[in-house]
């Protein structure tokens, strides 16, 4: 689907976390970020999503929310648990 | 007569008139119906099909707003390993992320059995911790249960495939049940360390490899792993289209496990807790390419059908009408892929 060009990882991520099925899955990312399923695979109106929401992309500008960072602000996007940021919640000491 | 560019089941190159494909498309399908008692596909979805095949493009894709996510059961390791580029698996992981564009990708040991990511877990656990820091998209690890590794001289219990043909049925099966035991604890260990290290799921990939011991153990395994950590993603991927009866006897949920196919293989997944199911549908390399491609599609049509849960096809080299070629052709590939999302309703490949 794009992975972080798109929204590819967010869908996966529904898919993992709560086994939602591709359709229910697009539906749930699209309503949170405000566009049409099919622009979630579409690369140019996902850049600047991600860009003002600062949740990663490809060739990121300086001083964007890479890796970790990025998680931490998915996981409030979609408000769902992400393993690695409480894991790195805990031991950064902010949890 | 006009005749169209495809391919034989070994990715050879052939050139089949309308009638042909035609003739290769219903066989396909009546074949997946008739050995796992599904509906075949209907003539319009036949028709999409030779439509598919016969496309002039080289590469095919879905329409807008069809397209799926993809996870992975190669343990990162198509760029390094296989590739042979020197390159570690953690960097080969953020060149999936951030040039591929891939949507998720699973870590793995290049001998990727659980049996033997336990002695370096730690080590593992490492590379895992670097990785998450370092990335994006969803990313699991990934191993196989692979219960042949459990027999001697390599591992603790008599091997099985030397015992039947000695007619020792119920030594065996004991083998067999025995082997389930050890593999359970490694893989409930390995899905431990690999939850603290901030995994966001576990593979358990090529469950079926050593017969219906190896799916069982992998479903106990699963069931456990869901209990101690819930929130751990679960993806199951099977090794053929037809669970082999190695023991024969053992069963899972109240169902027999030897001899199902995918559309009744998802519901144990979905009982064991699995949160994403890979469905495998051999390719057969002596038939065409139409007929792999309508016989893979009514299999997963039928799995997608019955899950509740993700259906991920695998669509590899050997699997889900691609063609059993290391390099397999892009225009069969795509076309796979597009049908099997298109009319099969898979959730991701």
């Amino acid at each position: 689907m794009g992975g972080i060009r798109s929204a590819g990882d967010l869908v996966m991520r529904m898919q993992l976390n709560r086994g939602m099925k591709i359709n229910q899955a697009k539906k749930y990312i699209a309503d949170k970020l405000g566009v049409t399923a099919a622009e979630l695979a579409d690369c140019s109106v996902m850049r600047e999503i991600r860009q003002d929401l600062d949740i990663g992309y490809p060739m990121p500008d300086p001083g964007a929310a890479k890796g970790i960072a990025a998680k931490v602000r998915i996981a409030d996007l979609l408000g769902i648990k992400i393993n690695s940021v409480e894991h790195f919640k805990k031991r950064s000491g902010l949890k | 007569m006009q005749k169209y560019f495809t391919r034989m089941g070994d990715g050879t190159g052939i050139y089949l008139d309308a009638e042909t494909i035609q003739h290769d498309l219903k066989e396909g399908t009546a074949d997946a119906a008739r050995r796992g008692k599904i509906p075949e596909l209907t003539k319009e979805e036949l028709d999409y099909l030779f439509e598919i095949v016969t496309s002039p493009v080289n590469v095919a894709s879905v329409t807008r707003g069809s397209e799926v996510v993809t996870s992975s059961d190669s343990g990162a390791f198509k760029i390094n390993y296989q590739a042979d580029i020197s390159m570690d698996r953690a960097t080969a992981i953020q060149v999936h992320e951030k040039v591929l564009a891939a949507d998720s990708l699973d870590l793995g040991n290049i001998d990727y059995s659980y049996k033997v990511v336990k002695a370096i877990l730690n080590d593992e656990a490492k590379v895992m911790e670097n990785v998450q820091l370092n990335t994006i998209m969803p990313v699991l690890y990934g191993a196989m249960p692979n219960l042949g590794l459990y027999t001697k001289p390599d591992g603790p219990v008599d091997n099985w495939s030397e015992l039947m043909p000695l007619g020792k049925i119920e030594e065996s099966r004991k083998a067999q049940e025995e082997a389930i035991e050890h593999a359970v604890k490694d893989m409930v260990y390995i899905s431990g360390g690999m939850y603290n290290a901030g995994a966001d799921g576990m593979n358990f990939d090529t469950c079926g490899a050593s017969g219906d011991a190896d799916v069982v153990a992998a479903l106990l395994a699963i069931e456990k792993v869901k209990k101690q950590y819930p929130d751990l993603g679960i993806e199951m991927g099977m090794s053929g289209e037809f669970v082999i009866g190695m023991h024969g006897q053992l069963e899972y949920g109240g169902a027999r496990v030897a001899g199902l196919y995918p559309h009744r293989q998802v519901e144990l997944a979905e009982k064991a807790g699995v949160s994403i199911f890979g469905p495998v549908v051999n390719t057969n390399s002596n038939m065409t390419f139409p007929w792999n491609l309508a016989r893979a599609v009514t299999f997963i049509k039928a799995c997608a059908e019955a899950a509740n849960i993700p259906v991920h096809a695998n669509v590899g080299m050997g699997v889900g009408a691609t063609p059993m070629s290391p390099v397999p052709p892009s225009d069969a590939v795509s076309r796979a892929a597009k049908a099997l999302v298109e009319i099969g309703k898979a959730d991701g490949l």
